[in-house]
């Protein structure tokens, strides 16, 4: 890692981790009587972990200029193992809150291991840290193949990957700790909201730094979706996350708008989370890796165009059919279910393409687990979005919501769609990074792709069991015309489909563990170039000319 | 052709693509969100609507902490069987001086909207401590260290303060007083005990939540919030037909 580092780059590394660890310590100086000085500790013994491995490399010989002639690899490498860890870690802790519900003691005693502390370690981790991390990765892989270009220096892309891993550490040890500010999916603190708009910008500008070098004149469709992901990502951070800190010594902080202006304001981000880091960033992913490993062209360009504007307009204008039936007016209500069904055309228009691009390739489909990954993942794609449209739509939100249908709905997109394509990405990925000329085990990719959709199938069949059980219960009349169920016979109603669900999470987290062996033993192999690598260097006409650049 | 041609010039250029990409993607924000703080409808008056006692306050910042919201909502919806298992419909003004609000996206268990005097404080004492004592087949976890931990009070003035900044009609008195009314409230016999009172209004609930008035611990505060839920005002109760703006 260190010694891919220009001196500089290096001298300039360690100024930033040394100043990260003061800022730790400050935090902990300030907050000592709160829980800010905990995670001023943690940012410490983190910018302190770096600042030792850099110390350790400082003085190994600088990488010489032959490095222009390949493209920067070694953060990607890095990402690909910690979205793997954050995987095993997060999917782990899933299934441990998913047994939670079936059997309510498995506490400890303990606040940290209670249901409401673990969850959001849960969706954090997979969100951020699995998604996060993947999408770093595979996008600093594409950016620079499909640009033809290498990165402009060696050492943002790696203050990007560690910085918002830091982000992440800093959200799951917060949640056990007991510091949220309990907005879904936005529930770090004010200094990690911070900490990420400044991993966040230097992030834009490596990727348009990256793109200004580009030796093609056409930007790729994968781009546009990165692109997409990184600016609105950014954009619904700051806003969703304004608040006022009680104090600079207090962890604790108010969001600054309340009541209905905060509902709307949490599911125009909530929902466009799930648009921009869990649907754009991901079909990036899709339209790179997909007709790669297909070895087709996308099926149709112009399909391409009206899909991406499609879901960048539409998707903006539905987070509020989170709020049917809520205080929320309801001309903001009629908006986001009009929109919400709308947004089924770019996205079946963003599945199709995909399914279509591999007419002429079933073949292969049907050989290699690989690209089934793929395939099965624009199918859920497909089905996720139509479930989404159609729980959008009023009268069958008023059944569906507070149910256990919407994490039915969540996990068909977030295991069928999110998982299941960066699975698939991350094994076309993995032999080319590593120079291998497969995967170690193509029969565990197998036993991975089966254990994955199963688990899928079985998680989403219970809730769909489940929230529409709820649901129904909840609105039954006797003849008398009183409610037939109290609340406690829905809850009793559930418990069969939540083991269900637990078996089916449990499944998922043995395919993610078989995985990630897979990968781990295909980097122990020894290096064997395939062939079809031979061109995977980016246009280097301007190999003197870089020399110059690490000043920027 | 236009288009497609138009297109096939803009992805040549990486900052008119990303202005592009913002400028399409921030229409549905400004459309659905900024209207919200300029129509008066989308928020019903309710003057005599009370603000959270600093206990109250760090009540709702244990049921934050927790992660209630996960399983608990607090947003009873203009449906026929949610009136009438959790009682009337919430309004927007009832969560007004909620940063953030809590109004919850799922309900493993029931709505909490207006749970308020519903149970005594023993019960909810009882249900927290260890929930399967009074309910046998609740799956929510036991909070036993919520009597156990005591309530600290020391920074509930820099909270009022951050909320009167927000625009909470916080007076300064309140805040000069946070720390003592939050020990007072939960000390019906302690001299401080009245000032709460005279500050947040006759009705509050002033007694030991957890039935120890020696000590004043988290199990105090969250009752208290608990207590409080859908009491704040009764905009709700006193005219339905009012209080239905911007509903059908």
């Amino acid at each position: 890692m260190v010694s891919t580092l220009t001196k500089n780059e290096r001298h300039f590394a360690f100024i930033i981790s040394v100043s990260v660890a003061m800022c730790g310590l400050v935090m902990a100086a300030a907050g000592r009587n709160d829980l800010l000085g905990t995670h001023g500790f943690i940012v410490f013994f983190f910018a302190l972990g770096v600042t030792f491995i850099l110390a350790r490399g400082y003085y190994d010989p600088e990488p010489g200029d032959e490095r222009f002639s390949a493209y920067y690899d070694e953060p990607i490498k890095a990402g690909i193992i910690l979205a793997m860890s954050w995987a095993v870690f997060a999917m782990f802790v899933g299934d441990w809150v998913a047994w939670l519900l079936a059997y309510p003691e498995l506490t400890f005693d303990e606040p940290w291991a209670s249901f409401g502390r673990l969850r959001p370690v849960h969706t954090t981790g997979i969100i951020f840290g699995f998604g996060g991390n993947a999408l770093i990765a595979t996008l600093f892989h594409v950016m620079q193949r499909t640009a033809r270009a290498r990165m402009p220096d060696q050492l943002s892309p790696w203050f990007v990957l560690i910085g918002y891993n830091l982000f992440c550490v800093l959200a799951v040890t917060g949640y056990p700790l007991g510091i949220t500010q309990s907005k879904e999916y936005a529930e770090p603190e004010w200094y990690a909201d911070i900490w990420l708009v400044i991993v966040w910008v230097t992030y834009l500008a490596l990727y348009l730094r990256t793109l200004a070098r580009r030796q093609e004149p056409h930007i790729y469709v994968a781009n546009w979706y990165f692109l997409a992901f990184i600016l609105v990502v950014a954009v619904l951070h700051i806003v969703n996350n304004l608040a006022l800190p009680i104090s600079l010594s207090s962890a604790k902080s108010f969001p600054i708008f309340s009541g209905v202006q905060d509902a709307m304001t949490q599911w125009w981000y909530g929902h466009n989370a799930v648009a921009f880091f869990l649907t754009a960033g991901f079909l990036g992913m899709m339209y790179y890796y997909l007709p790669t490993r297909a070895k087709r062209p996308i099926f149709s360009y112009r399909l391409s165009i009206i899909s991406f504007w499609g879901i960048t307009f539409l998707y903006m204008w539905a987070g509020s059919h989170h709020l049917h039936y809520t205080a929320l007016p309801q001309w903001v209500q009629t908006l986001g279910m009009s929109f919400s069904l709308m947004l089924l055309v770019p996205s079946w228009a963003s599945a199709g393409n995909a399914l279509l691009t591999l007419n002429g390739a079933w073949h292969r489909v049907r050989d290699d687990a690989t690209l089934r990954f793929m395939m099965v993942a624009a199918v859920f794609y497909g089905v996720s979005t139509f479930e989404g449209s159609f729980l959008a739509i009023r009268p069958v939100n008023s059944l569906s919501h507070y149910t256990d249908w919407t994490i039915g709905h969540v996990h068909a997109g977030a295991l069928g769609w999110v998982a299941l394509i960066t699975f698939g990405a991350i094994y076309s990925l993995v032999p080319i990074l590593w120079k291998r000329d497969r995967i170690y085990s193509p029969a565990l990719v197998e036993v991975h792709f089966w254990l994955a959709l199963a688990g899928t199938l079985i998680y989403v069949f219970a809730m769909w069991n489940s929230g529409i059980v709820q649901g129904l219960m909840w609105r039954t009349y006797t003849a008398s015309g009183t409610l037939a169920y109290s609340f406690m016979d829905s809850v009793v109603a559930m418990h069969p489909y939540y083991i269900a669900r637990a078996i089916g999470g449990l499944l998922f987290l043995v395919g993610t563990v078989i995985g990630f062996y897979n990968i781990w033993m295909t980097i122990r192999t020894p290096i064997n170039i395939p062939r079809d690598l031979a061109s995977d260097h980016p246009v280097t006409e301007h190999a003197g000319a870089p020399a110059a650049e690490p000043a920027e | 052709m236009s288009i497609f041609g138009a297109h096939y010039n803009l992805e040549r250029h990486s900052i008119g693509l990303a202005v592009a990409v913002v400028a399409v993607a921030s229409i549905g924000g400004l459309f659905e969100i900024a209207p919200l703080f300029t129509i008066d409808e989308t928020v019903e008056s309710a003057p005599n609507m009370r603000v959270y006692t600093p206990l109250e306050l760090a009540g709702r910042n244990i049921y934050i902490r927790e992660g209630c919201y996960a399983c608990h909502s607090q947003m009873i919806r203009t449906l026929r069987d949610d009136v009438e298992r959790y009682g009337h419909y919430s309004l927007a003004v009832e969560s007004q001086y909620d940063h953030p609000m809590l109004w919850g996206s799922k309900r493993t268990g029931p709505d909490l909207a207006r749970v308020g005097g519903k149970y005594s404080d023993q019960w909810h004492v009882a249900h927290l401590d260890n929930p399967r004592h009074v309910v046998p087949e609740s799956i929510m976890p036991s909070y036993t260290w919520l009597l156990r931990n005591e309530q600290k009070t020391d920074d509930l003035g820099d909270q009022l303060r951050a909320l009167q900044r927000l625009g909470v009609p916080y007076t300064d008195d309140m805040i000069a007083h946070a720390a003592k009314d939050a020990s007072a409230q939960a000390n019906p016999n302690s001299e401080a005990a009245s000032g709460v009172s005279e500050r947040y209004g006759n009705d509050t609930n002033i007694r030991a939540f957890d039935n120890n008035s020696h000590k004043l611990t988290e199990m105090d505060a969250l009752v208290a919030y608990l207590q409080i839920l859908g009491k704040l005002t009764d905009a709700a109760e006193k005219d339905p037909a009012n209080a239905g703006a911007g509903h059908d």
